[in-house]
């Protein structure tokens, strides 16, 4: 090894809203260079599967003569499904495989904070899926001429937003209650994969379901956003709709401060539970 | 000494696990990792712990890196509580583990490097100048746009060194670091730790190690740890001087066969003081501590009595790990090594 020369002087480091900041795009990072630089191959998999799936549907309901829109609800249904394994498998999951790796021991002794990591998981996450969500959108659109005929675009867009930052503040909650779980994060990531696609109306009006069941539904969040952009995508249907555009947009937005503030609330409490117990530090106890 | 000029404090610190297997089902056991350890630090300082495994060194390193919390007692790190002040420890303190694997196997050493330097908050400028500079000085400047998936356990510890030095800590910790790596890397790793505190000397480095050539090359001073408790504290040089007053042998024998009876033992002939047995396959190794050499001849009588030949014979000088063999009773390998054991206990 070769010597330095000068001692280096004392290093200025941000704190606050800057060291949120950075440590959040610094997390985030892996995701976005991950998926879309590094590991192409993900991307034909992660696409190519859901593809298959709503192909599937798409010929059932063709088979069984359903309305026309049902095989664009189907198809936004399956660009969907990509969010929903990214919030299971890369953000519910992803703490716990953090610490089986040596990563979380890291995050935790450095300042940047916990929440922020979290955060940093859901944006590189987002930026993820969203163009696996976006090709599936765009080829079965395509494939099966789906026609969209858009009320509003501004509350389109609106509802896709609170969707998905109700959706990953749900995922950021479910990081500190998998890292809990200890190894049965697996198994509860594997129970709450195909539940949900029938719970939330992937691949069919949650209406179906009847009031109760599509209510409870509701928690999760994709289940008022798809409804909502269902219902703004294919402007004839609205009937269809389990409730209004406007009083799921209130939900969703109620649902998104309520993840983030329980997502922080639950990541404090297993930091000072994980400290005293020592379970944050212990691989497979 | 004052608060202020201390790197680390800690006072009567306990720290005890609840672990599965009680006598009843379900049934929690407890587990004394730290039994009252107190010890002070001062800043500018390389520093020490000592023990095997089990002894209790990582679960102290964790406490002061606000990674556990302690049953009882104070730990203070740069004068700053580590139960209550956390955030503000964490500002200051860095941490390094052998065999650590953090880091996503798909980004460059430089890119992990960065990610982790941004969670401390510092600038792009700064860690590209930093980044530079440190990956030249462990030598692993040419493996920058390498993917970390494809380094070697070696190159791999000292990207974690530059890790942990980056964000300038004021206090480092390191545990076990040279823990699997080969004889150049772990030397390189050595020599880094030297380099780093010879230009910094106002930062602190808490250092703990089973091995005692490592504790011995690098440490001002150091505790030797044992069952949670802190047995002796002190400079290397002063630990060994306490046994000046013994003469060290260390024999090579045919393998010894097993005392007949209590009093049958090599502690029992006169003028020995401690001695820790090996066995090998084909020959047993002793470490003798004897009050002069003018013990030697009873105790080569014994074995000779005892059906073991000598093969060679070492006269040396006090180590550490004598000074931890007379403190505990038992090499510092013992947990390790099951054939390595005094006779008398």
């Amino acid at each position: 090894m070769t010597q330095i020369k000068t001692p280096a002087p004392p290093t200025a480091k941000a704190t606050g809203a800057m060291l949120f900041w950075r440590t959040m795009w610094a997390r985030a990072y892996p995701r976005i260079v991950g998926s879309l630089v590094r590991e192409r191959s993900w991307l034909f998999f992660e696409t190519v599967l859901p593809l298959a799936a709503t192909a599937g549907y798409v010929f059932v309901y063709q088979a069984v003569g359903a309305p026309e829109e049902y095989v664009g609800f189907v198809v936004l249904g399956g660009a969907m499904t990509a969010f929903w394994l990214n919030i299971l498998w890369a953000m519910a999951s992803q703490l716990y495989w953090d610490k089986e790796g040596g990563n979380l021991e890291i995050y935790i002794l450095s300042p940047g904070p916990l929440m922020a990591i979290l955060l940093g998981m859901a944006v590189g996450g987002f930026v993820m899926t969203v163009t696996r969500a976006a090709i599936i959108l765009i080829v079965c659109s395509l494939a099966f001429s789906v026609t969209y005929t858009i009320s509003s675009v501004p509350l389109l867009i609106a509802i896709f937003f609170l969707t998905m930052i109700a959706l990953y503040g749900m995922g950021m909650m479910f990081a500190a209650v998998f890292l809990a779980s200890g190894r049965e994060a697996w198994h509860l990531a594997n129970l709450l994969q195909e539940p949900i696609y029938l719970a939330s109306g992937f691949y069919f009006p949650v209406r179906a379901l009847g009031f109760w069941v599509a209510a409870a539904s509701s928690l999760i969040p994709l289940t008022l956003g798809m409804d909502g952009m269902r219902q703004l995508l294919f402007a004839g249907d609205a009937t269809l709709g389990f409730l209004s555009v406007e009083v799921e947009a209130i939900i969703l937005l109620i649902l998104s401060v309520f993840f983030l503030a329980a997502a922080r609330f639950m990541l404090t409490k297993l930091e000072e539970i994980g400290r005293r117990e020592g379970r944050l530090i212990e691989r497979r106890r | 000494m004052s608060s202020i000029s201390l790197a680390v404090e800690t006072h009567d610190v306990r720290r005890i696990y609840k672990i599965r297997g009680g006598k009843r089902k379900g049934e929690a056991k407890t587990l004394i990792a730290l039994d009252g350890v107190s010890m002070e630090v001062p800043r500018g300082e390389l520093f020490g712990l000592l023990g095997p495994n089990g002894a209790g060194k990582t679960t102290l390193i964790k406490i002061l890196a606000t990674l556990l919390l302690p049953s009882s007692g104070t730990a203070k790190v740069d004068g700053l509580d580590v139960t209550t002040q956390t955030q503000e420890v964490r500002r200051r303190i860095s941490m390094v583990s052998g065999g650590e694997t953090s880091g996503f196997g798909l980004l460059t050493v430089e890119e992990n490097l960065w990610m982790f330097a941004r969670f401390y908050g510092l600038d792009n400028k700064t860690i590209k100048s930093r980044l530079a500079e440190m990956m030249q000085m462990v030598g692993i400047y040419d493996r920058r746009s390498t993917k970390i998936s494809d380094l070697s356990t070696g190159l791999r510890q000292k990207m974690n060194f530059i890790r942990g030095f980056i964000s300038d800590p004021r206090v480092v910790f390191l545990d076990e670091p040279t823990l699997g790596l080969d004889v150049t890397a772990a030397r390189d790793v050595r020599d880094f730790v030297k380099d780093w505190m010879a230009q910094n000397p106002d930062r602190t480095l808490l250092l703990t190690t089973h091995y005692m050539a490592e504790a011995d090359e690098l440490c001002d001073r150091l505790a030797i740890i044992d069952k949670g408790k802190t047995l002796i504290c002190d400079s290397p040089e002063n630990l060994k001087r306490r046994l000046q007053s013994e003469t060290l042998f260390n024999l090579k024998i045919q393998p010894l066969r097993k005392p007949t009876s209590p009093e049958d033992v090599i502690e029992a002939v006169p003028g020995v003081r401690s001695v820790t047995i090996a066995d090998q396959i084909d020959f047993s190794e002793l470490r003798l501590s004897l009050e002069g050499e003018d013990a030697l001849p009873a105790v080569l009588a014994h074995l000779s009595g005892r059906g073991s030949g000598l093969l060679s014979l070492e006269k040396r000088e006090p180590t550490l790990e004598d000074v931890f063999t007379q403190l505990v009773g038992r090499r510092l390998d013992e947990d390790t090594s099951q054939n390595s054991t005094g006779e008398g206990r």
